[in-house]
């Protein structure tokens, strides 16, 4: 497996003030054990940040993680950060303590999938090898 | 984007076109040839590659996040390639480094980006080699390698670069033990990083003892920095110390030297890389049994080519 020299690369990044990690970091590493290479940037990111952080690494799909309730907020501004920096096509992935009412909001302002504290973790995987094909097929 | 775009982009410094065409070499895709020898020589020759090697935790991201921000008060452009270890078992990897250079996220002239090992034997060195050069052209007169310093690949990468800093912290133990026969040799910098730490001046004195002994085996120029990286105290002097061995190793000709060897070591890089399908495909076709010496075989197999 380690032989093949391509790879998905996404970045995992948190935007906002919340300073609660141990969801992203989850999913980072859950990525990684699936054979992801995850960009981890840290938290209290903006959004402008994430994008140009996703440029720089052409990786192939963003997950942004959110429990401060600002999901309906941050999730989009990083979709339009991206699409300002001429990476429109990257897509986006948010997952969090996110209400059920908020998901439709989200889907249509951009984000492929969202997820909520209940979403198996093969479920989460599976997306993002969804997106990854998804993007680099475009 | 075609070749001729990203080759656009890359002068007119698109982080777009820097991003995708690092991605075209370490995908090995075909696309990256005409890309690789369509670069800006006289760029690339002028830039200064600076490696930043040392055990986990001792400050080196940290420490390039103040490198970075030193020289973009001086308004240069920086690149960055900061390389962690794949997982030998998944084959994935977290590539976490960029968390301490985010404040910089915004500046179109720092360049980062995050690479994994990817397990492999070779490639690796022809990657980053590569993306030393993507940098270059694209206009970073300063190009920082981030790496690891644990085993032979890293080794390997770390002639990539002009000039080596080991950057070391107290309290780290047994790790520095097992990397002193090896990066201690190779490194022209010693930092002893942490300095706000119990024993730092111990580990400081020590480096100094390493450092005179390389001395008068004239091994170099070889010197000694203490750095608090976390406070950006000492990187002023740290970096005035790059600059005078550079200085020197730029009219000694050791530049010149480092780089022939290490286009070589890219060379055979990209040879092992490129002959490898063809050798497994010969292999599996010359036997089926998988049965005997494996040695003579290979001996088998070369005579073939
Ligand atoms: N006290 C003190 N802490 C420091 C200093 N420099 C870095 N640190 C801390 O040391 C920890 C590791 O720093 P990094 O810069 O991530 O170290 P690294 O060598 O890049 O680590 P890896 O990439 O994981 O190998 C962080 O918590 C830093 O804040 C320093 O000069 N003094
Ligand atoms: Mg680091």
């Amino acid at each position: 497996m380690a032989e093949t020299t391509h790879r998905y690369r996404v970045l995992i990044g948190k935007p906002g003030l919340d300073g609660h990690d141990r969801g992203a970091k989850f999913i980072a590493r859950a990525l990684r054990d699936a054979g992801f290479e995850v960009v981890y940037t840290g938290i209290r990111r903006t959004p402008e940040e994430i994008a140009a952080a996703a440029v720089q690494e052409d990786v192939s799909a963003v997950g942004l993680s959110s429990l401060s309730g600002a999901h309906l907020r941050l999730f989009p501004a990083v979709v339009d950060a991206l699409g300002k920096s001429g990476a429109g096509d990257i897509p986006v992935l948010g997952g969090g303590v996110i209400p059920d009412e908020d998901i439709s909001h989200l889907k249509q302002a951009g984000i492929v999938e969202v997820f909520t504290p209940g979403t198996p973790v093969d479920q989460i995987i599976q997306a993002f090898q969804q997106a990854c094909e998804a993007h680099q097929g475009s | 984007m075609n070749s001729d775009h990203l080759l656009q982009g890359l002068k007119e410094r698109d982080p777009r076109a820097v991003a995708k065409a690092i991605s075209l070499v370490e995908n090995g895709d075909p696309l990256a040839d005409s890309i690789l020898a369509s670069l800006d020589e006289s760029l690339i020759d002028q830039a200064l590659v600076l490696g930043i090697t040392g055990p986990p935790g001792a400050g080196k991201s940290t420490l390039t996040n103040q490198i970075i921000s030193y020289f973009r008060s001086q308004g240069k452009r920086i690149g960055v390639i900061a390389i962690d270890p794949s997982s030998p078992i998944s084959g994935g990897a977290i590539l976490g480094d960029r968390i301490r250079m985010m404040q910089h996220a915004l500046d179109n002239d720092v360049v980062v980006r995050s690479m994994a090992t990817r397990g492999r034997l070779g490639g690796l060195c022809a990657a980053t080699g590569a993306a030393v050069r993507i940098m270059a052209s694209s206009g970073c007169s300063h190009i920082i390698i981030e790496t690891v310093g644990v085993g032979q690949s890293e080794m390997d990468i770390i002639r990539l670069a002009d000039i080596t800093a080991l950057v070391l912290a107290p309290g780290l133990g047994d790790d520095i033990q097992a990397m002193k026969a090896g990066l201690l040799e190779v490194a022209d910098l010693l930092v002893v990083n942490k300095a706000d730490c119990a024993g730092a001046e111990t580990l400081a004195m020590d480096m100094e003892a390493v450092a005179r002994e390389r001395r008068e085996k004239n091994e170099g120029v070889i010197e000694v920095c203490m750095t608090v990286a976390s406070e950006g105290k000492g990187i002023k002097d740290m970096l005035h110390v790059v600059a005078k061995i550079d200085e020197e190793y730029r009219q000694s000709g050791e530049i010149m030297k480092r780089r022939m060897k290490s286009h070589d070591l890219e060379v055979l890089d990209w040879a092992v890389e490129l002959i490898k399908p063809k050798f497994l495909k010969m292999i599996a076709e010359s036997d089926t049994s998988r049965k005997g010496d494996p040695r003579m075989k290979a001996v088998e197999i070369l005579k073939k080519l």
